[in-house]
């Protein structure tokens, strides 16, 4: 079982979780994992075509996985995995 | 360039960074000849403002146009509450000269545009963005690229933080961890999700101690890492940031070669000239109206219960947004509903909702409870 980290603007979609344990071996299979528990995130880490939105991004542990293969970097069983929303901090334009 | 020296005045007032060798009289001096720029003077921009000045800093610059109100004095320190009303520069200005008067200040009271960027930050060593909102982000982080200047960077939601410095000689930029902004309203905004007074505070001084060391050139600078700071379980975790190669304004193969519309780019629709009546929307004092009349309908408010502690519109049914796809079956959809919040996005959104769910007489309170404090019930108090 690998942990995902939940961050605060996303809790409210997750039963107000911070992190959970799921099984899986990649990052796209511990988020589908996420997805199929929690269905209202969905829309908020996928865009219309099913592909990781922009403004969010994905850390196996400390690495984006962007830059390791994305959904089908390999994941252990010690290995966090930490969703990062872009914030702009302060008040709505 | 004229020789600068420091004052006795001065040697006694900087003599704890004097007596320190990593900072020494060189350092005071690298201190005193650079000149930072500061976008915005809210949360993140008090403390760094406050500070920066303490520290010595030669020439710090400053860009606001916002007025100080009673909600932006639980965590933006600079100001006080005779400040109430005042543009938020001047009275950043008073008490930075306060802390001290041998900082140069200069005064940008404007909004930081694709017009007035490049001409404004050309002139300063670094920038540190305290902003507070996407399509300013992209718009310092666009110009410190196109100038080649260091931004250093930190952003708040609630009780968590991040910080880092973009666009250090040549390394990763804002658009190299966030290629693109979210769409309006899916990201929460400080007004709507709230924030902890103190952590402006815990990143800001992140912010300001990457600028020092900048300036001074001592220790490891937070480029090419993400801090994140969780105030609850204080934690602090470190990201790897990297170049992206595909990067659209510091990538190999760049697109953006100046500055665009940020607005349009981060999906706000510029004002339309004339104002659409929606009617799917109500206005406060025709719902006040209603409700004198004895009309037939339930104002369902959708805010959070810690929410209707606060302050609550007599006769209102409390049913949180999140709440409502549950409760959806206790309503009767040939009813009519008025939806209510603080501000009127949440309800928009509840609106559309059960509108979908195939409810057809449901209107959203316009302006919220904000709205119906300033237009029906003063005695409601504001938050």
């Amino acid at each position: 079982m690998a942990r995902i980290l939940i961050p605060t603007p996303l809790r409210q979609f997750a039963e107000k979780q911070d992190s959970i344990e799921l099984a899986g071996v990649t990052a796209g299979e511990i988020l589908t994992g996420l997805t199929t528990r929690f269905p209202d995130l969905r829309k908020h880490l996928y865009n219309e075509e099913g592909k990781l939105r922009s403004f969010v991004n994905v850390y196996l542990n400390d690495e984006d996985i962007r830059y390791i293969g994305r959904e089908s970097a390999a994941v252990a069983e010690s290995d966090t995995l930490s969703i990062v929303p872009s914030i702009a901090g302060g008040r709505n334009v | 360039m004229s020789e600068v020296t420091l004052s006795k005045d001065e040697i006694l007032r900087y003599s704890r960074h004097l007596i320190m060798p990593e900072v020494g009289m060189e350092g005071q001096l690298k201190l005193k000849r650079a000149s930072v720029l500061l976008v915005g003077t809210g949360g993140l921009g008090a403390p760094l403002a406050m500070y920066l000045a303490a520290a010595g800093i030669g020439r710090i610059g400053l860009v606001d146009f916002d007025v100080v109100d009673y909600t932006n004095l639980q965590r933006q320190v600079i100001h006080g509450t005779k400040d109430v009303g005042r543009p938020k520069i001047d009275s950043a200005i008073e008490t930075m000269r306060d802390i001290n008067p041998f900082v140069v200040l200069d005064r940008h009271e404007t909004a930081l545009t694709s017009e007035n960027a490049l001409q404004i930050i050309k002139d300063y060593d670094l920038v540190v963005d305290g902003t507070d909102n996407f399509p300013t982000r992209y718009l310092v982080n666009d110009a410190c690229v196109l100038l080649n200047k260091p931004n250093v960077y930190g952003s708040i939601f609630r009780f968590e933080g991040q910080a880092t410095v973009f666009a250090l000689e040549g390394g990763p930029c804002y658009r190299c961890l966030y290629p693109e902004p979210p769409p309006p309203g899916l990201v929460p905004s400080c007004a709507e999700g709230g924030v902890l007074g103190i952590l402006p505070g815990v990143i800001g001084l992140i912010q300001a101690t990457e600028a020092v060391k900048l300036i001074l050139g001592i220790g490891t600078s937070l480029a090419g890492r993400l801090m994140l700071y969780d105030a609850l379980s204080m934690k602090f975790r470190e990201l790897k940031l990297r170049k992206n190669p595909e990067c659209p304004i510091c990538g190999d193969h760049r697109t953006i070669t100046k500055l665009i519309d940020y607005q349009e780019f981060c999906g706000i629709p510029h004002q339309p000239a004339e104002p659409v009546v929606d009617l799917s929307e109500v206005d406060p004092v025709m719902v006040k109206e209603k409700f004198d009349r004895g009309d037939n309908f339930t104002l369902i408010d959708v805010r959070e219960p810690h929410e209707y502690q606060i302050c609550r519109i007599p006769g209102s049914k409390l049913i949180p947004l999140g709440d409502l796809p549950n409760q959806v079956s206790t309503l009767d959809p040939d009813a009519e509903y008025i939806m209510q919040c603080k501000s009127g996005v949440r309800s928009g959104k509840a609106t559309d909702f059960l509108r979908q769910a195939g409810f057809h007489n449901v209107r959203n309170m316009k302006g919220g409870i904000l709205a119906w404090s300033d237009k029906v019930d003063p005695s409601v108090p504001k938050y």
